[in-house]
């Protein structure tokens, strides 16, 4: 998941779709992020490359959408909605994320396992 | 005590000229003197050259010669120009001025001594006045009805004490503040110190007017009263000296205005902090730090942007094609200034390009002929050393004074440094003798070779150089106001010097409002920065 700098970002992404719940006025998803631009890069516990700047999901409400959606711990969230999410400051993620119009938020995000069970897949089935 | 004060024959001077050229003028017409007619046309030609500010220059003398048949009806322009300048008012220093300089020949010398003479006279005669009224005081009863007066009580002989010893107060006060050499001489009266000496005059005078009154002709048998009348006396005094510390001295310490001082040839500008002063004051401090602070006026690096400007003009000639008498002459000149700046707003100047590698070049020269002088110094220094005490006695012939060891190596330097100076233009300022003097001052003073240099590579202050560079200074105050006014915000005036003039313009110093916050010093806390976590 590190980048070159100058250089296109691919990866291998999973769109996740999650329903903002209700709770009295305000819609919420059930998850936290940490990162962004404006935070320290070597704090984060889940990124692979401690110089990655991106925003990762931090904690998961138990039963909350983001769960139920397929959400999980350590997960990098690419795009919101089709905003990019891996050259944001965390206010504006925030911001992304918690728009009061939409009550669906479309993610995609990646992880370690999506990248190894693409390997993985590829190795068994090499392409003639 | 010392006053500077306007004597009576700076009005002389003004009723003596105005007289002194009516007369020539009517004695114009009137008859044919030569030597009058000589001396009104020469004054008139001064009065004409200083205030002359129209190119237009009036109609020529002959016109004079020829009217002298005629009656007064005549219209004379000379005589009508020299008697306006000349009755002008005098409550400008610049009007006062002209008068000053067209009588110069008489009243220079005699005028400034009769100001000092007269000022220092009335300041004795009321020193002795103030000093001698409480003896006075004192004795006169037992001159004049000692049988009469009570007896002088343990008291009353305590207060001779008391009068003896605060009469020594004041008289050592009196000399401390008063009694110092005179720094300059001011063109016009010290406001503060008219005052005081006035309210000292009428003080004594009115406590003598109430000792003869009530003492002398009533013959008062009570000397205890009149020797406590004598101390009350000699209090107010004391009194009054404090009041002229304040005025004199304390007052202006306090700063108050920030003035800006500019050189008129080469912008060289300085700021200063002053109190709340008159003008003339002012002046007077802006030109002591003007001496301490301002490099040397240098007219040698002016002559650049001079022959620069000098170019400019030359380049372009105006013709007039359509033939003379066309317009008002006013017309045509303004028609010609007109052309000459769009014709120079359109030339391509590349003097601009010129200056570039021309400055480029000095500098480069600068740096090496700098080089060679600091290399050729320091291996003069070498070349002598102090003689230790311990060291045998060398031959006498081998032992040398400052001056003489000054000048066994000054010939080595001699050639870098000539050459230094002339680059910077600055040979004018040093003598073969200044710098040789100085040579030996650095050596007796164990100095190090860039300390000896360091005069010669900046240009220094003006008082470093020889006496004649400042000795024949002599400073015209140019002022809008009455230079006895105070200072004000936006006060602008012009101090002038025979080369150059300083521009002095004056800012009051802003209000200052303060306010504290306090910081405990046990809230200086720091935390590690962690990722913030938001949840959404």
């Amino acid at each position: 998941m590190s980048f070159v700098p100058g250089q296109p970002v691919t990866a291998v992404v999973q769109r996740i779709e999650i329903q903002k719940l209700r709770q009295g006025e305000n819609l919420i998803l059930g998850f936290s992020i940490g990162g962004g631009i404006d935070q320290d890069p070597g704090q984060n516990p889940f990124s692979e490359d401690k110089s990655d700047k991106g925003i990762y999901v931090t904690r998961i409400t138990p039963g909350g959408p983001a769960e139920v959606a397929g959400l999980r711990m350590g997960d990098k969230i690419m795009q919101v909605n089709g905003w990019d999410m891996t050259m944001v400051t965390h206010d504006q993620a925030r911001k992304k994320l918690t728009n009061k119009r939409e009550d669906v938020v479309r993610l995609l995000i990646t992880r370690r396992s999506l990248e190894e069970a693409v390997k993985q897949s590829k190795g068994s089935h090499p392409r003639q | 005590m010392e006053l500077i004060c306007c004597g009576p024959h700076e009005w002389c001077d003004t009723m003596k000229v105005t007289w002194a050229t009516k007369h020539n003028s009517y004695s114009f017409f009137l008859s044919s003197r030569e030597r009058s007619r000589d001396r009104h046309k020469t004054r008139s030609k001064d009065s004409r050259s200083e205030k002359s500010v129209t190119i237009n220059t009036p109609p020529a003398e002959p016109l004079l010669g020829d009217s002298s048949v005629r009656g007064e009806q005549v219209q004379d322009d000379n005589w009508g120009e020299t008697t306006t300048a000349v009755t002008g008012t005098s409550e400008h220093s610049l009007s006062q001025e002209d008068i000053v300089r067209i009588t110069k020949d008489l009243e220079d010398s005699v005028g400034l001594d009769c100001r000092r003479y007269v000022t220092r006279a009335i300041a004795v005669i009321l020193g002795l006045l103030v000093f001698f009224t409480p003896l006075a005081f004192l004795v006169l009863p037992h001159i004049l009805w000692p049988e009469k007066l009570q007896s002088c009580g343990t008291a009353c002989e305590g207060l001779f004490i008391s009068v003896a010893f605060k009469l020594l107060i004041l008289l050592l006060a009196v000399w401390a503040l008063f009694f110092r050499p005179a720094r300059a001489s001011l063109p016009r009266v010290f406001v503060f110190r008219i005052l005081l000496a006035v309210l000292v005059f009428l003080f004594v005078v009115s406590y003598w007017l109430f000792y003869s009154v009530r003492i002398l002709d009533a013959q008062d048998e009570n000397y205890q009263g009149i020797v406590q009348y004598a101390v009350s006396l000699v209090d107010a005094l004391l009194f009054i000296h404090y009041l002229a510390v304040v005025l004199l001295e304390l007052r202006q310490l306090q700063p108050c205005f920030s003035v800006c001082v500019m050189r008129s040839t080469d912008g060289e500008t300085r700021h200063y902090n002053l109190g709340q002063l008159s003008i003339q004051r002012a002046a007077l401090a802006i030109i002591e730090h003007y001496y301490c602070d301002f490099p040397i006026h240098n007219p040698a690096l002016l002559s650049a942007s001079k022959s620069r400007a000098a170019k400019h003009l030359a380049g372009l000639k105006v013709y007039n094609v359509d033939g003379p008498g066309n317009n008002a002459a006013a017309g045509i000149a303004q028609s010609q200034s007109r052309a000459m700046i769009a014709a120079a707003a359109r030339r391509r100047d590349t003097s601009h390009n010129e200056l570039y590698y021309e400055e480029a070049e000095h500098e480069r020269r600068v740096r090496k002929r700098r080089a060679r002088l600091v290399v050729a110094v320091e291996e003069a220094f070498t070349h002598i050393k102090r003689m230790q005490e311990e060291e045998p006695k060398k031959a006498p012939g081998d032992v040398m004074d400052p001056r003489e060891a000054a000048q066994a190596i000054f010939p080595s330097m001699a050639r870098a440094l000539q050459k230094y100076l002339r680059t910077t233009k600055q040979q004018h300022c040093h003598s073969m003798e200044s710098i040789q003097q100085h040579l030996a001052f650095c050596i007796t003073n164990n100095m190090t070779p860039k300390a000896f240099l360091e005069s010669y590579l900046m240009p220094g202050p003006t008082l470093q150089y020889g006496k004649d560079h400042w000795l024949g200074h002599r400073w015209t105050l140019i002022s809008e106001v009455s230079v006895t006014s105070g200072l004000k915000d936006g006060s602008v005036f012009l101090l002038k010097c025979v080369d150059f003039s300083l521009v002095v313009t004056s800012k009051k110093i802003p209000y200052i409002q303060m306010s504290e916050e306090y910081i405990d010093p046990k809230s200086h806390k720091f935390v590690l920065r962690l990722q913030s976590e938001t949840s959404v």
